[in-house]
This record gives structure tokens, C-alpha cells and sequence, in this order.
């Protein structure tokens, strides 16, 4: 639900769960979308060389 | 055939075993799928919920397989902001785990609102009063951080890695995993707390009501505690079994031992604070409710008072002393048995806090509920399970899972 739909209101209880949802999808959404962005760059821009990483470090 | 899908340096089993395999478990999987369709097409009256029942067998599944799969966030909290390295080589591991529980606990729920055509309706009209909407809030929100957790290991699928954009995400994703990590662990807390919390508010309950600590009852913070106690428990038990069945180790014992430690005191801790909000809840609660507590327990042999002893002493002091002692828990058969008597514990804990929550009489003419589920309820409660084995059967085969298994096995 979005501030400007008419089920909403301003009150502590809208705040608290909806801030605290939009709150953690934004550093889902931006830390994906910088991953994604930046892997962009290094395959078309940066050319790095193809490492191999290993597992999950 | 698939040889060149496999991780380098590793050995699999014959491509027809594994289908054999596959097959078997997937003919399990069918029944679930065929129950779960007829929950969604016939509706709700495929189960035996009643008007006592109104939390279904597969809704103490959802509850357990949360808990045991908090060992994701829990591990993922120790390996990336507290600094525990040698996690490193059972975190992949941990993550698969906890996206096979969590995406579980979220088909379950598909299933339990009958309708999952409007499962969306929990975040557009939010009632923003309820406890389960931030369970819906967080526990979706930590799918997604399951998800992007889980991402990186599929990219560095052999053939995949090769795909210089896949390689450079997975890299990338690995860079920020604490980010990732931080969220994870910030929603699982109020996700794994409010489950807990559902149960404390019912003042209509007297068995599950508990009283508050600032605006939460005590049952919010033993949820979370006790997930990311005996979660790493379930971590450390499905990795042994898994052992087990490809006959190879897998993960190294430091790694193992660490878990295993940490877990012990922390079982320890939760069965402290467990116990005192059991004493406190029976000698000043539940009295002040007009309520003793053999009413809760012994007017009915399923819900005696051996349930308490089994879940306290049976499935958390005993598995605490033996993981929080050196010699326990470097002995294979002992480390073992303390993961699944911890899981156990677990779970009866989440079974009397959902359903002999609502089998105990509340009204004086009221008598010991008993439930038995239908064909349908434990069909779509075994789905999962199917579920899970093939995922990890899948991720075993053909992705780098374990990143100590070359070493470990030349």
C-alpha cells in the first residue's frame, strides 16, 4: 500500500510497518540493482579478466 | 552425460541412479502437488479444520520448518558480521537449506489462504494492527534476501560461470553479501519474534498468553531465540545426512564444531529463559486467568504432561550439555543425536504453541479437543519435504555447494 491509495493513514501503525517494508525492499533494490549495474560495466566497459572466485566467501 | 554440468574435480553418481532417484521422490512430490490442487480447486473442506482447528497441520509445518531454517540466517549473521571464517565452508550450504524451509513456509501459505490468487491482498490491504502481517512483511522480504543469497551459487555453475555477465554478478553479490547478510538478520528477527508474538497476544488462550516485555510477550523473543539456536542444528543434521547418502564428507569439523558450539549455548540460554517463562506463566499468568496448570496438561494423555518434559529436558537441556561439551561434540553419533533431539525439540515446541494452544478447553463447558488431519493436510505437509530433497539432490549434483569436498575427498 502507497501513501496516496485512500485505505492508507497517516498514523504510527502505517509508518512503522510500511516504512520498515519499503525500508528493506530499498537495500534489496538497490543492492541488487548496484550488482547488476556494475556487472554491466565490467563486462561491456571494464573487460576485466575472467577470474575464477571459488565458493561463496 | 551431464559430466560437463558437474563441478570440476568432483564425482557424482551414474546419471541413471540419480534419475532413479529423482523419479522416486518425485512420484512423492506428485501426491503433495495433487492434494495442494485439490485444496485450491475444491477449497479448505479437503482439510479437517474446524471451528476449534483453525490452524491446520501443515500451518505447525510452516512454523517448524521456519524455525529449523533459521540456521540461514543465524549462520549468514555468524559469517558476515561477526566474523566466524571457517563458516565459510557450510554457509552455501546453510542458504540452500534456508531457501528450501523458506519458499516451503511460503508454498504452505499459498495453500492456507485457499485462494493464492490474492496473496498479494496482505500487502495492499495491510492490517497494520496484526502481528502476522509483519510475519507476511518479513518473512517475504527474507525470501528475497534467501533469494539473492542463493543467486550467486547458481551463477557459479560451471557452464554458467563461463558467461562473463553471470560471473561478474556473482562476484559482485558476493562483494556486498554483509549488506545482504545485516537485512536478512534484521527481518528474520522480527519475522521469527512475531510468529512468537501471534501466540502471547492470544489473551483469549490462556495456554499460549504470556505477558509482555515493552510492547512484546515473551513468546516474540523466545520464537527468534530458539530458531537460531536449534536452526544450525538442522544445518549441521542435514549436512551429515546428506554425507550419509553420497558417502563422502563434505563439509570439514572445524567448521561442523563451531556451529555446533555456538548452538549448544545458545539451546542452553533459550532452555534458561524457556524455563523461567514456563514457571512465571504457571505460577502468576495463568492462576490470574483462573487457570492451574494441570488443567492444561493432564485432563488428556496426547497432551500429558510428558509433552512439556519431551520438549524442555528430552529435546533441549540433554542436546545443549552434549553440544556445549568438547567430547560430545566430537563424537559423530553424539553430535548427531543432539541435532535431531534439538530439531525435535523444536518442532514440539512450534506443535503445542499452534495446535494444544487451541485443544485446551477454555470455557467450562468445553472439553480436550483432539485433530486428526486429512490425507490432503499431510500430503501437502510431506510436499516440502519432497521438495527439499530434490532441491538439494539437484544443487549437490550440479552446483559448487561445498567448497571444501575436492580437498576433503581425493
Amino acid at each position: 500500500m502507497f501513501p496516496f491509495v485512500f485505505e492508507w493513514h497517516w498514523d504510527t501503525a502505517h509508518l512503522v510497518f510500511h516504512g520498515g517494508l519499503w525500508y528493506a525492499l530499498s537495500i534489496l533494490g538497490l543492492g541488487v540493482g548496484y550488482c547488476v549495474a556494475k556487472a554491466l560495466y565490467d563486462t561491456f566497459l571494464n573487460h576485466d579478466d575472467h577470474h575464477d572466485h571459488g565458493g561463496h566467501h | 552425460m551431464d559430466s560437463a554440468l558437474i563441478p570440476e574435480g568432483v564425482k557424482r553418481c551414474p546419471l541413471p541412479l540419480f534419475i532413479l532417484g529423482v523419479l522416486a521422490v518425485g512420484a512423492v512430490l506428485l501426491w503433495g502437488v495433487y492434494a495442494m490442487l485439490l485444496c485450491w480447486i475444491k477449497g479448505l473442506n479437503q482439510t479437517n479444520m474446524n471451528d476449534y482447528y483453525g490452524f491446520a497441520l501443515w500451518i505447525w509445518a510452516d512454523l517448524a520448518v521456519i524455525a529449523l531454517g533459521g540456521g540461514a540466517f543465524f549462520t549468514g549473521l555468524l559469517r558476515y558480521l561477526v566474523g566466524k571464517d571457517e563458516l565459510k565452508n557450510i554457509i552455501n550450504f546453510a542458504v540452500v537449506i534456508g531457501f528450501i524451509c523458506y519458499s516451503s513456509a511460503l508454498l504452505i501459505l499459498a495453500i492456507d489462504i485457499g485462494q493464492p490468487l490474492r496473496g498479494w491482498f496482505i500487502f495492499w490491504h495491510a492490517n497494520v494492527h496484526s502481528m502476522l502481517t509483519e510475519v507476511a512483511f518479513c518473512l517475504s522480504c527474507y525470501f528475497a534476501v534467501l533469494t539473492i543469497e542463493f543467486v550467486p551459487l547458481v551463477l557459479e555453475q560451471r557452464q554458467l560461470n563461463k558467461v562473463t555477465f553471470f560471473h561478474h554478478l556473482g562476484h559482485n553479490m558476493h562483494e556486498i553479501m554483509a549488506v545482504f547478510a545485516a537485512t536478512g538478520a534484521f527481518l528474520s528477527f522480527f519475522h521469527q519474534g512475531s510468529l512468537g508474538g501471534v501466540a502471547g497476544v492470544l489473551y483469549g488462550r490462556p495456554f499460549a498468553f504470556r505477558e509482555s516485555l515493552l510492547v512484546w510477550p515473551s513468546t516474540f523473543f523466545l520464537f527468534t531465540w530458539s530458531a537460531a539456536a536449534c536452526g544450525p542444528c538442522f544445518t549441521i543434521l542435514v549436512t551429515k545426512i546428506t554425507e550419509a547418502i553420497t558417502r563422502k564428507k563434505l563439509v570439514g569439523d572445524p567448521a561442523i564444531h563451531t556451529l555446533a558450539k555456538i548452538s549448544g549455548w545458545m539451546i542452553l540460554t533459550y532452555i534458561m529463559a524457556k524455563t523461567i517463562d514456563t514457571v512465571y506463566w504457571a505460577l502468576v499468568t495463568a492462576p490470574e486467568g483462573g487457570f492451574t496448570l494441570g488443567q492444561f496438561y493432564s485432563h488428556n494423555a496426547f497432551y500429558g504432561y510428558w509433552i512439556l518434559i519431551a520438549e524442555v529436558i528430552v529435546g533441549g537441556l540433554i542436546p545443549a550439555l552434549i553440544l556445549i561439551s568438547e567430547k560430545g561434540r566430537n563424537n559423530p553419533r553424539m553430535l548427531v543425536l543432539a541435532a535431531v533431539l534439538a530439531c525435535v525439540g523444536i518442532s514440539i515446541n512450534r506443535w503445542v504453541m499452534v495446535l494444544q494452544v487451541m485443544a485446551v478447553p477454555v470455557m467450562p463447558f468445553d472439553t480436550w479437543q483432539l485433530y486428526i488431519p486429512s490425507w490432503q493436510e499431510v500430503a501437502t505437509t510431506i510436499l516440502p519435504v519432497a521438495y527439499g530433497v530434490l532441491l538439494i539432490a539437484f544443487a549437490h549434483r550440479y552446483l559448487p555447494v561445498f567448497p571444501q569436498e575436492k580437498e576433503l575427498n581425493p
